[in-house]
């Protein structure tokens, strides 16, 4: 590096940069005046629904029309089923608990310092056992609460953390497995990727709670969710093994060959020289898949279960409430948003922070 | 050494034989244990049923049905629904995806902000969730009674959407259709074979003339016979009649679908033309074109060439996305599928159907993008996507 490319280039002072960037012909003065006008429009328009005009507690329900805004008293009054579903009411501090367990391992896996296989993967055995600890129960004098029952915020999770951790281990195999040069192994699993990527989700996770009885001898069907569960891995398994994929082809060849000169044996290249850089690579796109996925979970709501999106809509179902179904909508939106928006945001940070990396 | 390779060789082989016996056997027993199960359940297997007539109604066709046609007719127009949707959901979410994609490539921060801000509202929130908050919106507008209406003609209410459609037999349209796209395939065969001779701009000049006249005649001919050219829609009662309705279902999944796919389509459609590298454009302003045929002369050629590879993929995600019409009770393929396997039974043929369809569906859009890319593709020049 010489000493020219170290030196900063000449900042441009911020008025200079906003003149540019808004006002920087009569034509761009007037679109930059009208977008501020429409921004502070619909700002207002939303504030003031959600906010100035809005009713909160649920006994004041009554007030809602005159008031005109949004009516939050059906979140007050019917929260409890939007995020539990069906969980027995007194435990529902089990299931709360359980969520934060998981969003807690979630977080902390955006973490650099635990990615390496031994760390991640104690994380997420650790999570997951928490959670479904504290959910089903059975130990530590919990009482047994079956999947039937599981609902709402705890069952999304459930879903997208129980989906990952099949999935990403699958995947790898699939990215490999088809990268084999054995031809037969090739054409093989890039068949079985193949016709997965070719389906709709829903075709999947229909076939998987309606047909796979007839499939599969008794003792291997197991539980109407868990069968749900895998063939969502696999189609995630699918997705996930393309993005890996083009992670390893983008390594360049000598890396391989050069773990093969010193010896190294198939494992050996696999886990410490080509999944790394292939993660490396391909993180973005991996992260762009979860996101993906997370949404996707609201898919299960056809297939018949609780989770957040079929709780919400449950929670206007009756009596005063069922006039409020905007505030809902809008209030589980605003959760999805949540989740969503802040993976994808992770996403978009760690692309930037490895093509820095790359030069 | 040679004899290491020969074992090696041997080895390989010997595995890959040991791994497709595995797997063939996992596939037979797979095979045997559903016929034991649906022999249990003493359930016939074979596609005879297709010809019995269903006996139960669905929200929306396309083709003219009642509740005793036979389970292919029933499938097929849940095909054709599919199609639909498909269809008018992929075209609005192009449209909007180019206006966002447009929108947040502008150099006025405060304009692309607001595409950014489209873009991540709609992205950010599932589909699924997007359609029952569409179709509660479409369903709570007003009775057809006080209906929001456009010059008596077209009118909005929560039974739907109803406009003016030409008194025209149904397989007439299909041949205009049919039509339209042999003339748009024949096009560029005859320019290829012509080699760009003036002959062949006089056939295209003349051709587009005689097509919309075709059109007309076809329309003339196949009119039902005395009824007005126009069939208008109009309140009788409690519901209108006449006319062509859009039902809410396929509105509500109409809009959540191009809302949705246009701020991907948004998101693929400014990485083509942050793609265009710079020189290209720089080029045009030293060649003295003005800013307008600097877009549609070369960042918008160069950009189209780098998206439709991304573009295929989104529109095949949004496709398989159309699944979802379910939720809100649209008889899209899956629904008709789904329907069909609750009263007939004949659960695995009906599924071997409905991927088959959407393999169909896939493969079509895959082929018609992958040609269009290789017909406009320019040689020695790659853009980087």
């Amino acid at each position: 590096m010489t000493e020219a490319s170290i030196a900063l280039p000449p900042q441009t002072p911020f008025s200079q940069r906003i003149k540019k960037s808004l006002f920087a012909t009569p034509l761009d003065c007037l679109l930059t005046l009208i977008c501020a006008f429409f921004f502070t429009y619909i700002i207002y328009l939303f504030v003031d629904w959600a906010f100035l005009s809005s009713i909160w507690r649920a006994d004041d329900e009554p007030l809602c029309k005159e008031a005109g805004g949004a009516c939050w008293s059906v979140i007050d009054a019917r929260h409890r089923i939007i995020f539990f579903g069906l969980f027995p009411f007194e435990e529902h501090w089990r299931s709360t608990l359980a969520c934060a367990v998981m969003i807690v391992t979630f977080i902390a896996s955006c973490v650099p310092w635990f990615w390496t296989t031994m760390k991640l993967s104690a994380l997420w055995i650790a999570g997951f056992a928490t959670f479904y600890i504290l959910m089903h129960g059975g130990l530590f004098g919990l009482s047994v609460i079956t999947p039937e029952r599981w609902g709402g915020l705890a069952l999304t999770l459930f879903i997208f953390a129980a989906v990952s951790i099949i999935g990403m281990p699958l995947s790898i195999v699939l990215a490999l497995g088809r990268r084999s040069k054995l031809p037969v192994i090739a054409k093989m699993f890039g068949l079985f990727i193949d016709f997965f990527r070719s389906l709709p989700l829903l075709t999947i996770l229909f076939t998987a709670a309606v047909i796979t009885p007839f499939v599969l001898p008794g003792w291997l069907q197991g539980d109407k969710l868990y069968r749900v569960i895998v063939g969502f891995a696999i189609f995630f398994a699918a997705y996930q093994a393309e993005n890996i994929r083009a992670g390893l082809q983008a390594i360049p060849s000598g890396q391989d060959e050069a773990g093969l000169t010193l010896g190294l044996n198939y494992m050996q290249r696999v886990t410490r020289i080509q999944l790394p850089q292939a993660f490396r690579n391909s993180l973005p796109a991996v992260v762009n898949q979860f996101v993906i996925t997370f949404k996707e979970t609201s898919i299960v709501t056809i297939v018949g279960f609780f989770e957040i999106l079929a709780s919400g809509s449950a929670a206007f179902g009756t009596g005063q409430w069922t006039v409020h179904y905007i505030e809902v909508y809008v209030f589980i939106g605003a959760i999805y948003f949540v989740f969503v928006f802040s993976l994808s945001r992770y996403g978009a940070y760690l692309e930037r922070k490895l093509r820095v990396g790359h030069g | 050494m040679g004899s290491v390779l020969g074992n090696q060789k041997t080895r390989e082989i010997v595995f890959q034989a040991v791994v497709l016996s595995v797997v063939a056997a996992l596939l037979i027993g797979m095979v045997m244990n559903t016929r034991a199960s649906l022999e249990a359940q003493s359930l016939t297997t074979g596609f005879g049923f297709l010809e019995r007539s269903t006996g139960w109604d669905f929200s929306f066709s396309v083709l003219p049905y009642s509740i005793s046609d036979s389970y292919s007719k029933t499938i097929l127009i849940g095909f054709l629904n599919t199609l639909l949707l498909g269809f008018l959901g992929i075209s609005l979410a192009t449209i909007i995806g180019v206006i966002i994609g447009l929108v947040r490539t502008s150099k006025n921060a405060l304009f692309s902000m607001l595409g950014t801000v489209y873009v991540e509202i709609f992205r950010n929130v599932p589909l699924i969730l997007q359609a029952i908050f569409w179709y509660s919106i479409v369903t709570q507008l007003p009775r057809p009674k006080s209906a929001l209406s456009l010059g008596d003609s077209v009118f909005l209410s929560g039974r739907g959407l109803y406009f003016p459609v030409l008194n025209i037999a149904m397989w007439s349209v299909a041949l205009m259709i049919l039509l339209i796209i042999a003339w748009l395939f024949f096009l560029p065969w005859l320019r290829h074979k012509m080699n760009h001779s003036s002959s062949f701009f006089l056939i295209k000049r003349i051709g587009w003339i005689l097509l919309p006249l075709i059109l007309v005649l076809i329309g003339y001919l196949a009119r039902t016979p005395d009824t007005p050219l126009l069939n208008m829609p109009a309140l009788k009662g409690l519901n209108f009649k006449g006319g062509m309705r859009m039902p809410p279902e396929l509105s509500a999944l109409v809009i959540a679908i191009a809302l949705y796919g246009g701020a991907y389509i948004g998101e693929v459609v400014r990485a083509g033309l942050m793609s265009v590298p710079k020189g290209q454009i720089e080029a045009g302003f030293v060649n003295g074109l003005k800013p307008l045929h600097i877009f549609s002369r070369i960042r918008l050629p160069l950009a189209i060439r780098a998206v439709l590879p991304s573009l295929t993929n989104q529109y095949v995600q949004l496709m398989k996305a159309t699944t979802i019409g379910i939720v809100v009770g649209f008889s899209d393929l899956f629904m008709i599928i789904s329907t069909s396997i609750n009263q007939s039974g004949q659960t695995l043929e009906l599924l071997a159907i409905l991927m088959g369809g959407f393999l169909v569906i896939n493969l079509s859009i895959a082929f018609v993008m992958n040609s269009i890319n290789k017909k406009i593709a320019i040689k020695g020049y790659e853009v980087k996507s």
